[in-house]
């Protein structure tokens, strides 16, 4: 009996969603085709040697999705919506930091030393993500509506600044941030994303951000009545999702060594969503894991490293993510689960207490 | 006479007050493209050139304004119309099939998706952001696996179908020569105008027209009143699937081609619309025939862009923005300050 209780408690925990699905994905991977599993050391143009393989790809291009789905994740704790700028706001910081980097005249030396150029391009960023927990804390714009307003005109602003050029950065020096550090062969966006975890995990941890975030996002009210500020904590979420743009934008921009505004970071405001979703996370707001979404993110970028290993085509990639998805959601859904415990006789009684 | 006015704007119910500023905004937009833009907009036939234009567009609102109304949303409507335009394109060229099918792949395909969506978001219980961003996904990735090139439609039948225009009458204006040009509609206006108007009285007059109110006001209390919320919630949706697939034919005739790229980002102009249109995302606010005024500033927004000379592109993507950052501001002002004089 004790033991069913352990195992039922095990099976609502929060952060089992994103862990089955990772479990499903790397047994599916594991029966059709094990060298998924393979890690290579091989040198880089470089000369450096670099780890390579299908779970290195995971790891690199899955930082930028998980660093994204920390601040995505405090966003729809406070304020029951999602920031869907977060792809167009990628595109003007990492212009902003182009822009310091090169200059008007693409100049192919450094003009201003990177971390500057960073700073600059951060400040930007949470100036914009200011102005969207302005229109949704203060003027009670829904949040999707609110940042509607940048995801139309975003890309637009990042093609401005710059005049519609590319700049093309030529100092290998910025290479590092979305490559490989000399000497060390595991990528750095998988170091950016540890610092960035390490540093949400402190502040939640001596701060009392997260409880106050939940507060909000459960009931605005009475937050407001035990004498918390919902509107600050709605717009410092949107400005923690600014800080996460910026980062995201040098590790994008630092691939590419250049931009292309159009493409830069498409579809990724979906991507950190359903990392969210999938995190376990209710969407309308409230309670809130931020370990679970950034699972999620990697389980995401899991899903998108095996499609393409499957030989999908990029534009065809979305269809099969979209089955996933549903069934992924179908599945986690309360009807369905609560359908299958009572029908498997499985943890029926708990569901009865708890309701 | 000001304080008469004033008095009067009060008074109105949410839905009245928010279509009442979408068509004074409209009426203000337009003269003062007259004014400012010279001659270009006095023509009739700029105006129905926006309607024949946004044909599609005004239909996809339509649909989605009732999803909001409902208080839910539905993103996969821009995914569906260009699916059901591949899809009809790639029938009509190379099986050289006859357009009424045509026509009835283009319904199955939305009502398929409007059913499926439609019952895992009310039935099941999920999140119709997702279950919608899903559909989106779904319908764009199809969409490049049904085909990748972009070709034009040259089926016989389909081509007179999509040429045929239709005269308004005493509306045509004398070119320099002196001959008279009439003024015309495309088939999809007449389309949009009998879906605007369908909707309009289910809205107004029915029962269940009340019921999508009602669910979307307080689902609570609808349920309380004995409305049946999920199957209200469903019907939403299964219309707004099918409106997706009308909406999507007529996009295909006003295009005449199947590409990868049409209708990309339609829903996102859908949503706008409806914004400025005043349908509010937290539901039971909103009116068709704002919807319809809503697609007509956007487009006049657009024209006026486009026109004024600001040719960069990067021009439209601010103005739209500025201008429906200004629209929710002013809406979300004039609610609260209704709030607090009510209070």
């Amino acid at each position: 009996m004790k033991a069913k209780a352990i195992f039922s408690k095990i099976i609502k925990n929060q952060i089992m969603i994103p862990l089955v699905a990772l479990l499903i994905l790397a047994l599916f991977n594991l029966i059709v085709d094990p060298s998924f599993f393979k890690i290579s050391m091989g040198l880089n143009s470089l000369g450096n040697p670099v780890l390579s393989g299908y779970l290195i790809t995971i790891l690199d291009c899955g930082s930028e999705l998980a660093i994204l789905a920390i601040g995505m994740t405090l966003v729809t704790a406070a304020s029951g919506g999602q920031d869907i700028s977060v792809g167009a706001s990628i595109a003007i910081a990492g212009s902003v930091m182009l822009r310091m980097l090169c200059g008007r005249n693409g100049s192919r030396e450094l003009l201003v030393p990177i971390f500057v150029a960073f700073i600059v391009a951060l400040i930007v960023a949470m100036a914009f993500g200011a102005f969207n927990g302005v229109l949704v804390a203060s003027f009670k714009i829904q949040p999707m509506i609110a940042t509607l307003i940048l995801f139309t005109a975003g890309r637009s602003i990042a093609a401005w600044i710059n005049n519609n050029e590319l700049p093309i950065v030529y100092d290998e020096s910025y290479a590092v941030f979305g490559g490989f550090i000399p000497g060390i062969p595991i990528p750095t966006p998988a170091f950016i994303a540890v610092i960035c975890f390490i540093i949400t995990a402190l502040v939640l941890k001596f701060t009392s951000l997260g409880l106050f975030v939940q507060s909000v996002g459960i009931n605005e009210k009475s937050a407001r009545v035990n004498g918390l500020n919902p509107e600050a904590i709605k717009i410092l979420t949107f400005v923690i999702l600014g800080a996460c743009v910026a980062v995201c934008a040098l590790i994008k921009t630092s691939r590419l060594m250049t931009i292309n505004y159009s493409v830069i970071a498409k579809d990724i405001e979906m991507d950190a969503i359903l990392a969210v979703a999938l995190g376990g996370n209710a969407l309308s707001g409230g309670k809130f894991n931020i370990t679970a979404s950034i699972l999620g993110a990697y389980v995401i970028q899991a899903l998108t490293t095996t499609l393409y290993k499957f030989q999908v085509p990029s534009a065809a990639l979305s269809a099969y993510k979209a089955i996933v998805v549903i069934l992924l959601v179908v599945f986690s859904s309360d009807t369905v689960r609560g359908w299958i415990s009572k029908n498997l006789k499985f943890g029926a009684k708990k569901e009865v207490k708890n309701v | 006479m000001f304080k008469k006015l004033s008095d009067k704007i009060k008074g109105l119910s949410d839905t009245n007050l928010l279509l009442f500023i979408t068509i004074v905004v409209f009426f203000v937009m337009y003269l003062c493209a007259i004014i400012f833009m010279g001659k270009g907009f006095t023509k009739p036939q700029n105006f129905f050139n926006i309607l024949n234009d946004k044909a599609a567009l005004i239909i996809l609102s339509c649909g989605l304004s009732l999803v909001m109304i409902t208080g839910s949303i539905d993103i996969s409507v821009g995914g569906i119309t260009g699916l059901v335009t591949m899809c009809c394109a790639v029938y009509l060229d190379y099986k050289g099939g006859n357009v009424f099918v045509s026509m009835l792949i283009a319904i199955a395909i939305g009502l398929a998706f409007g059913l499926f969506q439609g019952y895992l978001i009310a039935y099941l219980d999920i999140q119709p952001f997702i279950v919608t961003l899903a559909g989106m996904f779904f319908a764009r990735g199809m969409t490049t696996i049904v085909h990748t090139n972009p070709f034009n439609v040259e089926n016989p039948a389909f081509v007179a179908l999509k040429e045929a225009r239709i005269n308004v009458p005493l509306m045509g204006t004398y070119n320099k020569r002196g001959e008279y040009v009439p003024a015309y509609v495309e088939i999809g206006v007449i389309v949009a105008i009998l879906v605007v108007i369908v909707l309009f009285a289910i809205l107004k007059w029915t029962r269940l027209g009340r019921a999508f109110y009602a669910v979307g006001g307080n689902k609570q209390s609808a349920l309380m009143l004995g409305i049946n919320v999920k199957r209200t919630k469903f019907i939403a949706h299964v219309i707004c699937g099918l409106l997706s697939g009308i909406g999507g034919y007529v996009y295909f005739l006003h295009v005449g081609s199947g590409a990868v790229t049409h209708a990309s980002g339609a829903e996102m102009n859908a949503i706008a619309s409806s914004i400025i249109g005043g349908t509010m995302l937290t539901g039971g606010v909103g009116n068709i025939i704002g919807t319809f005024f809503g697609v007509l500033s956007l487009s006049t927004i657009q024209n006026i862009v486009s026109s004024a000379g600001l040719d960069k592109a990067w021009w439209t993507g601010i103005t739209v923005a500025a201008m429906l950052c200004i629209f929710l501001v002013v809406q979300s002002v004039v609610m609260s300050r209704k709030k607090k004089n009510s209070k």
